[in-house]
C-alpha cells in the first residue's frame, strides 16, 4: 500500500539530487525547449545534458515530443506536485510540534510560573 | 503577538534540510525547551506521537536519548552526542534512528538568535546522504501516521484516476 508512490517519490527526489538536473527543471518550468537550448547555459556537452534528461525522463518529470523534428522537451508537473507534498507534510509536521513548543513556552513566560505542572519525577 | 508563526521548511543542496521558525520567548528559554527532559515531553512529537523517555547529558561529548510512541502503539528511539553545547545560541547534536533504513549519522544545528524578546530558531540537518534525507521526508508518514498517510495517498490516488471511489 502506497509502495508505488513511494518509490516515485525516490526516483523524483533522486533525479532532483543533481544540481544540473535541478537546473533543467527550473528552465523547463519556464517552458519547453530542445536539448540545444538546454545545454546552452551549462559547461557541459550536449550528450552530458542528454544524460541527465534521461534520468528525469525515468522519474517522470521530463518528457520528450516524438513527433516534431526538434523533439521539445517539457515539464511533467504530477511528480513535483507530489514530492512537494511529502516536503509540506513534513513541515505540516513540525509545525504541529512548535505549535505545542509556543503554548509551553506561553506558560514559561507568563509570570515566570508555569501554569501546568512539571511532569511527575519518578524517583 | 508579534511572532511570525511561520515555520519554513527548505531542502537545499542534496543533503540539507532546514527548518527556521520564530518564537515569542528568549532564546535562553527556547535553548532550554530544546535540551531538557521534563519540557521536551510537553512539546516533542505531533500527530499522535509522544515522547515517552527522554535522556539529555547535556555537555560536549554528553549523549541524548529519546523514546516516542505513536499511533497503535508503535515506537521510534532516536539518539546522538552533543559536540556544541552554547546556551542560548548554538546547540550542535548527532542524531541517529534504532531503527532506521540508511547508514550514517545526521548532525543537527541548533542557531538561535534573540531579537527583542522572540527567538528564531534555525535548525539545520545535515544527513549522511541524499537517500537519507529522501527516506527522512518521508518519515511522518512511514512512521504509523496512519491517516495523514492515508488522506495523501486518497488525494495522490485521486489525482491520478479522478473517476475512482470519493470518500
Amino acid at each position: 500500500m502506497g509502495a508505488v508512490i513511494a518509490e516515485r517519490l525516490d526516483a523524483t527526489f533522486a533525479a532532483l539530487a543533481d544540481p544540473t538536473r535541478r537546473a533543467i527543471v527550473a528552465r523547463l518550468a519556464e517552458g519547453e525547449a530542445t536539448v540545444t537550448e538546454l545545454a546552452a547555459p551549462f559547461d557541459i556537452s550536449q550528450p552530458a545534458i542528454s544524460k541527465h534528461l534521461k534520468v528525469l525522463e525515468r522519474a517522470g518529470l521530463v518528457t520528450r515530443s516524438r513527433e516534431a523534428q526538434r523533439r521539445p522537451c517539457r515539464l511533467q508537473p504530477g511528480p513535483l506536485r507530489d514530492a512537494t507534498a511529502w516536503l509540506a507534510n513534513y513541515r505540516d509536521y513540525w509545525d504541529e510540534s512548535y505549535q505545542q513548543l509556543d503554548a509551553l513556552l506561553a506558560d514559561l513566560t507568563a509570570d515566570g510560573q508555569p501554569t501546568a505542572p512539571p511532569r511527575d519525577d519518578p524517583s | 503577538m508579534s511572532t511570525d508563526g511561520r515555520l519554513q521548511v527548505a531542502a537545499p543542496g542534496d543533503r540539507e534540510i532546514v527548518l527556521s521558525r520564530t518564537f515569542d520567548a528568549p532564546a535562553g528559554l527556547v535553548f532550554d525547551a530544546l535540551t531538557t527532559p521534563r519540557l521536551l515531553t510537553r512539546w516533542y512529537g505531533a500527530r499522535g506521537w509522544r515522547l515517552v523517555s527522554c535522556a539529555v547529558d547535556l555537555r560536549v561529548g554528553g549523549r541524548w536519548r529519546f523514546v516516542s510512541r505513536g499511533p497503535n502503539g508503535a515506537e521510534m528511539t532516536q539518539s546522538g552526542m552533543y559536540s556544541v553545547v552554547e546556551r542560548p545560541a548554538r546547540l550542535v547534536c548527532t542524531e541517529v534512528f534504532d531503527d532506521q533504513s540508511y547508514p550514517g549519522e545526521t548532525l543537527v544545528t541548533h542557531d538561535l538568535t534573540e531579537l527583542s524578546g522572540t527567538t528564531r530558531l534555525i535548525s539545520t540537518l545535515l544527513y549522511p546522504s541524499p537517500e537519507a534525507r529522501e527516506t527522512v521526508l518521508r518519515y511522518p508518514m512511514t512512521r504509523g501516521v496512519g491517516q495523514s498517510y492515508d488522506r495523501l495517498n486518497a488525494v495522490l490516488t485521486r489525482t491520478t484516476h479522478p473517476l475512482e471511489e470519493q470518500p
